[in-house]
């Protein structure tokens, strides 16, 4: 049974209507937790962050109190939040920014004065229409209210924040090419070094990224401190995290449950999460942190879901969606799909990222319809590892981005895991579950 | 003469009053162009690379990037179906199957009519109710062939104009914070702010 005992932290106001409102979000501690920062040093803000060690929920899972401090050296220019979320079957941060779009501005005017600037942008994928419009008027509202502009709640602190959409480029959701298209230009993920925008960001100032949960974890830390925060979890896993759970089970959702103490099955199952399996089917593998992830089998359904610990196994838990196939379930076509759609959003930069995609598209194609040839199967293999040298994971990097040796995860699990059904295409000609 | 209509204009000016550099108002400014004309036309390029200080060739090639750009007409309904990895499990390629015949046009066509733009979309971020569809990017969960008919009768019959506005993003809500106090003022702020921390930082110390 899955342990359900830790407060909602950032899903707390979801049960109502009319959770997005400014007189809801007041009525349920709204903006507390931000009056509480500003009668404290900004030091002392980032610090209570670094205690609870809050780790970034965008994908890469890097401390926000460390990234925060390790800018210290020059002075942050602005705040940047990532709401690009185009990790197929991630939808958590779709989640706050329809249902508590104050609570995320909350979180952005604090960590705006921890950092001490006075503007952030907040990047929403141009898909969200629905939470873009809420956004806005959330932030339009928090003016209104005193919560932003000019010296906030009477404060000396001042912070303005700009609602940028998004206009459909996954690769936008890279740091870098979220800064690009902040400026402007195409979405090219910018050539590393420096490593971090935290050195040269926006207009080539130093510049935080965080991601929308990241964010909206923020008042409630300042509520209660790091150290509750911390207490929740195990490990490097602190907190609570939202799981997207998609995919072949019975009550796909977001689920607010806290790290490590719970599993994949726990996830899975529990009748008040996941609810099982459709039809009672058996699992034949998960997808454990976003279509970037290599899969798991239904050997790893006791994991705790923890960063480490799904590392360690040699995954990651990325942006905390879980996709469950099942035994009715083609995973030939699944890692097709996902191919195609490295290869449809792939930014072009780079060679082996542009080309290896579409040819490992083509060739899985190829085998899911019915045109496959033995030799193809090793020829993915081949093809994998040009992008992805010995297709360890973490993989090594090859291109400027992570995207690119992000391609052969599926393919390579799918074929190391499930050979037999690559050969059943070949031989029958066709799909076998067609 | 401009080529946005007045109100437009005005919302492209309240757009470009909240960056430091105009160029970063493109992409809302695109969507802007998008919402008065229905896609990117010539003259809407023109216009955001006067109102961007770049040119039309920049603008274009910005736009090309980005999948919600549509650089030809497309019909009143862009239709959007999610075929991803957790639509694909639920039925996806069906639905967009279905949905060719019931709107009469292939995949990335217009219908006829004029009324309809069929597209096949990556992940929407809404794979709890897979297969996703948007029209007009508002997410309208419905995810069987006969609601899909049934949405496609309403949108014929123009009842859901106001679930669905035109395309376009903000367009429900004008955007009016942002930037109130002079750049001048933001910047001894910014500095007064740097000045008090290093203070702190040195007593510390
Ligand atoms: C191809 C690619 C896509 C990404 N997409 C997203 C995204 O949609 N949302 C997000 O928050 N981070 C995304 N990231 C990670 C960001 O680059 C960045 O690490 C993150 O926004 C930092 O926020 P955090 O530290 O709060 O997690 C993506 C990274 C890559 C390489
Ligand atoms: S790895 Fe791919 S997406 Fe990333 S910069 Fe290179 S070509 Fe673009
Ligand atoms: S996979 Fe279709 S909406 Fe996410």
């Amino acid at each position: 049974m899955a342990t359900l005992t830790a407060p909602k932290i950032v899903s707390s106001r979801a049960e109502f209507a009319d959770s997005h409102t400014l007189s809801r979000f007041l009525d349920t501690g709204g903006y507390v937790g931000l009056r509480k920062a500003l009668t404290m040093f900004p030091e002392a803000v980032a610090s209570e962050v670094d205690q609870a060690s809050l780790l970034g929920r965008g994908g890469a899972g890097f401390p926000a109190g460390r990234k925060w401090s390790m800018l210290r050296k020059a002075p942050v220019s602005y705040l940047v939040v990532n709401g690009d979320e185009s990790e197929p079957a991630t939808f958590k941060d779709h989640f706050l920014v329809e249902r508590d779009p104050h609570q995320l501005i909350e979180g952005v005017i604090i960590a705006a004065y921890a950092l001490q600037v006075t503007t952030a942008y907040i990047f929403l994928r141009g898909e969200f229409a629905l939470g873009l419009e809420r956004v806005q008027q959330a932030v339009n509202d928090a003016y209104e209210h005193g919560a932003l502009g000019r010296k906030i709640f009477g404060s000396d602190f001042s912070l303005d924040v700009i609602v940028h959409p998004g206009a459909g480029a996954y690769i936008c959701g890279e740091e870098t090419a979220l800064i690009e298209a902040l400026e402007g230009k195409r979405g090219f993920p910018r050539i590393k070094p420096p490593f971090f925008p935290a050195v040269t960001g926006l207009y080539g100032e130093p510049t935080v990224v965080n991601n929308v949960e990241t964010m909206s974890n923020l008042p409630w830390i300042i509520n209660n401190g790091g150290a509750a925060f911390a207490a929740l979890g195990g490990g490097r896993s602190t907190g609570t995290r939202l799981f997207a759970l998609a995919g072949r089970v019975n009550n796909p959702g977001v689920f607010e449950i806290e790290m490590v103490k719970n599993t994949f099955r726990d996830l899975i199952y529990d009748p008040a999460l996941g609810g099982g399996v459709i039809n009672d089917n058996k699992i034949k593998a998960i997808i454990p942190g976003g279509v970037s992830a290599p899969w798991f089998g239904p050997d790893m359904l006791d994991l705790p879901l923890g960063q480490d610990e799904v590392a360690e196994k040699g995954s990651m838990l990325g942006s905390g969606s879980i996709v469950v196939l099942d035994d009715a379930t083609c995973v030939v076509r699944a890692a097709w799909r996902i191919t195609k759609f490295f290869s449809r959003e792939s930014c072009g930069q780079c060679t082996p990222c542009r080309e290896g995609s579409g040819w490992i598209e083509r060739a899985m194609y190829r085998i899911e319809h019915g045109g496959g040839r033995l030799e193809d199967i090793d020829l993915l293999l081949d093809l994998c590892d040009n992008i992805a040298p010995g297709l360890t994971w973490p993989p090594q990097q090859t291109t400027i981005c992570v995207l690119g040796p992000s391609i052969p995860s599926s393919v390579h699990s799918a074929i190391q895991m499930f050979r037999d059904d690559f050969v059943a295409h070949v031989e029958l000609g066709r799909c076998p579950h067609d | 003469m401009s080529h946005f209509r007045i109100d437009i204009r005005q919302r492209a000016e309240e757009v470009l009053a909240l960056y430091p550099r105009p160029r970063s108002a493109m992409l809302p400014l695109l969507h802007l162009a998008q919402e008065q004309d229905g896609y990117i036309s010539d003259a809407g390029i023109a216009e955001v690379a006067a109102l961007t200080l770049t040119t039309p060739a920049d603008v274009r090639g910005t736009a090309l990037f980005y999948d919600m750009f549509h650089l030809e007409p497309v019909g009143k309904y862009v239709v959007g179906i999610c075929t991803n990895i957790a639509c694909l499990l639920a039925g996806g390629d069906e639905l967009l199957e279905h949905a060719v015949t019931s709107l009469g046009c292939p995949v990335g066509a217009t219908s006829n009519d004029g009324l309809f733009t069929l597209e096949e979309t990556e992940c929407l971020a809404d794979c709890d109710f897979a297969p996703c569809v948007q029209v007009n990017h508002r997410y309208v969960r419905t995810t069987t062939p006969d609601a899909f008919d049934a949405l496609v009768g309403q949108l014929r019959a123009g009842k859901l104009d106001h679930e669905v506005p035109n395309h376009g993003t903000l367009i429900r809500v004008r955007r009016t914070g942002g930037l109130h106090a002079p750049r001048a003022e933001v910047a001894s702020e910014r500095a007064a702010a740097r000045e008090q921390r290093e203070a702190r930082a040195a007593e510390t110390k």
